[in-house]
């Protein structure tokens, strides 16, 4: 069943402001395996001229995964979360996100197309300081495997 | 895991020659990797931990996170450049899934990379390959269209 076209250009505010902390960015960085000091140790962060440590680039996925929540399980758009498989991600930085961080995104549904038995679902999630301040865009696009289709991603 | 340089050592771009190979890098991904990142990044979805539902969906086995091995490709950009804080895009497209078996290897990922374009600004793009399996097997692209662009230092 094709997805619903008219969720083209539709957005999805976050439901409320992420606080980045130093220990949630030292977990992160753990869990990626990168030793990088300019995530764990504020004065190695300073001396690279940065106010405080800073995320790994792919950090901003954990805001912007709870915002998509809101489509992926909208039971309006009809996408079966099952045959769901990460196609594509785009990450285009204004400035690092760091440590103190108070950030609100907003998503928009770029596209929605049919291709080959399978739908794609592309995205755009802005995300800023509550006070407005941009820092990242990240982009991605989501594939909903076909009944038919056999094969993984 | 060998501690990461410090920034002080970041590429200098005026001398920065185009199709330059950086260092490349070679990781494990094993099943206890995945769970630290299911909790870490709050991807919680049962194809990363369980190999029952892996293979109801019909997955061979248990599969990394995209995320985590976008993450573990960038690696070899922020260990070169220093400071991840240079990384001004990122992007990949996932190819294939990396197949993480029960047992004590897990997968191997192997990632090269090149300085493919100097751009204006004290950019550059580096291009990068990611692959898994093993010297032996052969080596599957996990991810396409790999790219990165860095500022480096004035």
């Amino acid at each position: 069943m094709p997805l619903d076209s008219s969720f083209i250009g539709r957005t999805y505010p976050a439901a409320e402001v992420y606080e980045v902390g130093r220990e949630k960015i030292r977990e992160f960085a753990e869990a990626i395996g990168d030793a990088n000091a300019i995530y764990r140790d504020p004065a190695a962060a300073r001396r690279a001229g940065h106010a405080d440590v800073v995320a790994p680039p792919t950090f901003p996925i954990v805001i912007t995964a709870r915002i998509g929540e809101q489509v992926i399980f909208d039971p309006e758009l009809g996408l079966d979360y099952a045959r769901v498989v990460h196609g594509a991600q785009r990450f285009v930085v204004t400035r690092p996100v760091r440590a103190g961080d108070r950030l609100i995104g907003v998503l928009t549904v770029d596209n929605i197309q049919s291709v080959a038995g399978n739908d794609l679902i592309s995205t755009r999630t802005d995300i800023s300081t509550e006070n407005g301040e941009p820092v990242v865009t990240a982009y991605a696009t989501l594939v909903a495997r076909g009944a038919s289709g056999e094969s993984n991603q | 895991m060998a501690e990461a340089a410090a920034a002080e050592a970041a590429p200098d771009y005026d001398s920065l020659i185009e199709g330059t190979e950086l260092p490349e890098s070679r990781t494990r991904i094993r099943r206890v990797d995945l769970i630290r990142y299911c909790g870490a990044s709050g991807d919680f979805n049962v194809i990363h931990w369980n190999e029952r539902a892996a293979r109801a969906v019909g997955l061979p086995d248990v599969i990394a996170h995209g995320m985590l091995t976008m993450a573990r490709a960038l690696r070899i950009v922020t260990e070169w450049v220093g400071d991840p804080g240079a990384v001004a895009e990122y992007a990949v497209r996932f190819s294939r899934p990396v197949i993480v078996p029960d047992d004590d290897d897990g997968a191997e990922l192997l990632v090269t990379a090149r300085v493919a374009k100097k751009l204006p600004d004290h950019q550059v793009r580096i291009d990068l390959t990611a692959r898994t399996g093993s010297d032996d097997a052969g080596w599957d692209k996990v991810l396409s269209m790999a790219r990165a662009v860095v500022s480096l230092p004035r």
